[in-house]
């Protein structure tokens, strides 16, 4: 995992949850495109965070080669669904499994940046501890911010106030805003926690239009 | 074979739109169901793109781009 920080002299700026595409061309013509997240919020310099994919294309140069100064073909912000700004409001459910953290690291830093009092609950499925990203930055939220973690594949022995299951719909129903609140949820992880999470939610009474996803292929978090 | 969501080809479809198209709810012409393509079902991986409804799985949308042209069939949205 790795936070690359761009400098794009013609940004336009993006909001929260927005994403970017890096195309990298081989000296031969082929190229290969994905698209990223971006981790940072409205205002701040463009960064994204990249999970080395063992058979991945680009991930693999973006988390080890790529080096200060280095140039990159980019294109963006795209994207207009997983998107949060303050006037959006809240209270906010924030639901990240693995890397589907990143979009959601953006929203919160946006919600700090504009000043929002919008509530947060923030619940951050992980497979280890040492997994986790953003730890130390995640913690120094705290107005108006509840951080809930869950491991799914490690039961840490010394002072782990978190959970160690899976996110599951009587995880939810303990740890989810209630639906009377009329919360605004981002869901964001691999496909099938998404669709675990977003049918948990709308079985709680949540409306799915105020039931926002994104997903992606990997199977962090799970 | 790897699968996303809509919101992992806002780019190509701004590229071929020129505007945000993620947010375009779109009626499948298999079941009928209506939802925003952010939350389609997308398999980048082949030949070209495919964008599937997430209700039935039935084809919205294919996109092929070779040599600097883009082919977009829209064959699965509905009326």
């Amino acid at each position: 995992m790795r936070t690359i920080e761009l400098n794009v002299p013609s940004w336009p700026g993006h909001r929260a949850g927005q994403h970017l595409d890096v195309k990298l061309t081989a000296e031969d013509g082929y190229s290969a495109e994905r698209s990223y997240s971006i981790a940072s919020a409205a205002g701040e310099p463009v960064a994204i965070t990249v999970e080395r994919l063992d058979d991945g294309e680009v991930s693999p140069y973006l988390t080890e080669e790529l080096g200060v100064g280095d140039e990159l073909e980019v294109r963006g912000p795209v994207g207009g669904y997983f998107v949060w700004e303050a006037a959006d409001g809240g209270p906010l459910l924030l639901v990240g499994g693995g890397s589907g953290i990143v979009p959601l690291r953006s929203i919160l830093r946006q919600r700090g940046l504009s000043g929002s009092d919008a509530p947060v609950r923030l619940l951050y499925s992980a497979r280890a501890r040492s997994e986790l990203i953003y730890r130390d930055e995640i913690a120094r939220h705290r107005d108006g911010v509840e951080v809930i973690y869950t491991l799914t594949r490690e039961q840490p022995a010394d002072g782990w106030t978190g959970y160690t299951r899976r996110v599951d719909p009587a995880l939810l129903a303990e740890t989810a805003w209630p639906a009377g609140k009329h919360p605004l949820a981002f869901v964001c992880g691999p496909t099938s926690f998404v669709e675990t999470v977003a049918g948990g939610l709308v079985a709680l009474g949540y409306e799915p239009g105020r039931v926002k996803t994104e997903r992606f292929g990997g199977t962090g978090g799970r | 074979m790897e699968e996303l969501d809509g919101n992992g080809v806002a780019g190509l479809l701004q590229e071929i739109f020129g505007t945000e198209m993620t947010t375009a709810v779109v009626t499948c012409g298999s079941c009928g169901a209506v939802a925003p393509i952010a939350e389609a079902v997308v398999y980048p991986g082949g030949p070209g793109t495919v964008i599937r409804c997430r209700n039935c799985t039935g084809v919205l949308v294919v996109i092929t781009q070779i040599r600097g042209m883009s082919c977009v069939d829209m064959m699965g949205i509905g009326p």
